[in-house]
């Protein structure tokens, strides 16, 4: 298999008998397994990498559901008491008519939360097989899904926001319900999972024969 | 494996996609770009110790003072009711709920100062050419690891949203804090973007050994 782009002379530090460390990017012998510059712990290959990413994966997703299941916001005035889901609330904003926070609040809490499980699974998936999806478009996706990760917890500072703010004695009072624990906690798992995933691989399986897993 | 041709301590190697190159230490200015993954992999700039120094220092004075003053107050049929950013971190402070409150607290607060701390902790005796502040390569490495976890920026958008959703039920106004952050959230952003970690750690390292 040729190496793809326009840039064939590139060879990786495993290929050359080095390890570098992911952290600090110092250049040691293979083998080495801390590096003496920063303290990390150096593997040329995290080959225990993709369990992680799959067992934080899961609890991810675990924790998205009842996320969208359970309240998100309680909203309490004079007259009523009114329990909104994540969705629900967004729906709600539509009938006030801020269409545009509702689609802020729709992207950061169910199009990027989905976006990045799909993205990581494809990623894991990817690696262990000959994608049609090129390595850099690959590798653009792992940034973009780092990136755009920690943006779904604005949906709990809002949260936060308004409820320690709308707290005006029998007029109104808005309190969090308990989606929030669990959002929060499929977010944190998600980054979690995306930071175990070893975005190494991705360019390893090049310089391999098709088909053949990239373990190490 | 054959033996690499040039000594370890004139490579370079991607983080992300583990291409090695032969080191070429870009001018004041430049970037030293992976050719394969694009990863900016050593962007150097003139006095930027100095300048990283001071925007911390601002950085954590702000958010010292952004925790303390008033943020956002409310007023709705003469109730009114003003908080801090500390307030809102521990809105969820009943029952299970707590847990979310010192993860929010921590997010928007702790360790974005935790992050400036350790900034100036390792880059004071760099940029006054003394040895390394003992431990500086652990606490760089912190705060590195800490980096995706220090979320003001995304408060602040957080709280546009939450100042418009709550607009139709009641007035709003900005307290002083609401504006420190403003600034905060700026200082953050510029802080990260000056900082070549490769440049940092290479002076780490050099103290070390000679």
């Amino acid at each position: 298999m040729e190496i793809a782009g326009q840039h064939p002379d590139i060879i990786s530090a495993r290929d050359l008998g080095l390890v570098a460390c992911t952290r600090c990017a110092k250049v040691w012998p293979a083998g080495t397994q801390t590096c003496a510059r920063c303290g990390s712990t150096i593997v040329s290959r995290d080959a225990k990498s993709l369990q992680r990413v799959w067992a934080l994966w899961l609890m991810g997703v675990m924790c998205y559901v009842p996320a969208n299941l359970y309240p998100m916001l309680q909203t309490r005035t004079l007259l009523s008491v009114q329990e909104d889901t994540i969705v629900g609330g967004a729906i709600q904003l539509v009938h006030h008519g801020a269409v545009g926070i509702a689609i802020i609040i729709l992207v950061a809490s169910v199009v990027i939360p989905l976006g990045k499980f799909m993205a990581i699974a494809f990623l894991a998936i990817s690696v262990k097989r000959v994608s049609a999806v090129s390595k850099h478009q690959r590798q653009r996706l792992y940034e973009v899904v780092e990136y755009i990760g920690r943006w779904s917890m604005i949906d709990i500072f809002v949260v936060a926001i308004m409820s320690s703010l709308v707290q005006l004695n029998t007029l109104a009072a808005i309190n969090p319900g308990r989606a929030s624990l669990f959002f929060a906690l499929s977010v944190i798992f998600t980054m979690l999972s995306a930071q175990a995933f070893d975005s190494r691989m991705i360019w390893d399986l090049q310089s391999k024969p098709e088909g053949s897993p990239a373990d190490d | 494996m054959n033996a690499p041709a040039i000594p370890l301590d004139e490579m370079i190697v991607c983080p992300h996609c583990d291409a090695a190159y032969r080191l070429e230490r870009p001018g004041a200015g430049e970037r030293a770009v992976c050719q394969r993954c694009g990863t900016a992999l050593i962007t150097p700039r003139r006095k930027a110790g100095v300048q990283i120094i001071a925007v911390s220092l601002a950085v954590g004075i702000l958010i010292i003072a952004a925790t303390v003053f008033p943020f956002l107050s409310i007023n709705a049929a003469g109730t009114s009711n003003s908080v801090s950013i500390l307030d809102a971190a521990l809105a969820f402070s009943d029952g299970p709920l707590i847990a979310l409150s010192l993860t929010t607290a921590a997010l928007i607060i702790f360790v974005p100062l935790a992050r400036v701390l350790l900034a100036i902790y390792v880059l004071v005796p760099i940029v006054m050419d003394r040895p390394p502040a003992r431990g500086a390569a652990q606490a760089f490495r912190l705060s590195e690891a800490l980096r995706p976890w220090s979320m003001a920026e995304i408060f602040a958008i957080g709280c546009a949203v939450a100042l418009i959703k709550i607009s139709d039920l009641a007035d709003v106004t900005f307290g002083p804090a609401f504006w420190m952050f403003a600034a905060l959230v700026v200082l953050v952003v510029v802080q990260d973007n000056f900082l070549c970690r490769w440049s940092v750690w290479k002076s780490l390292d050099n103290t070390q050994t000679s």
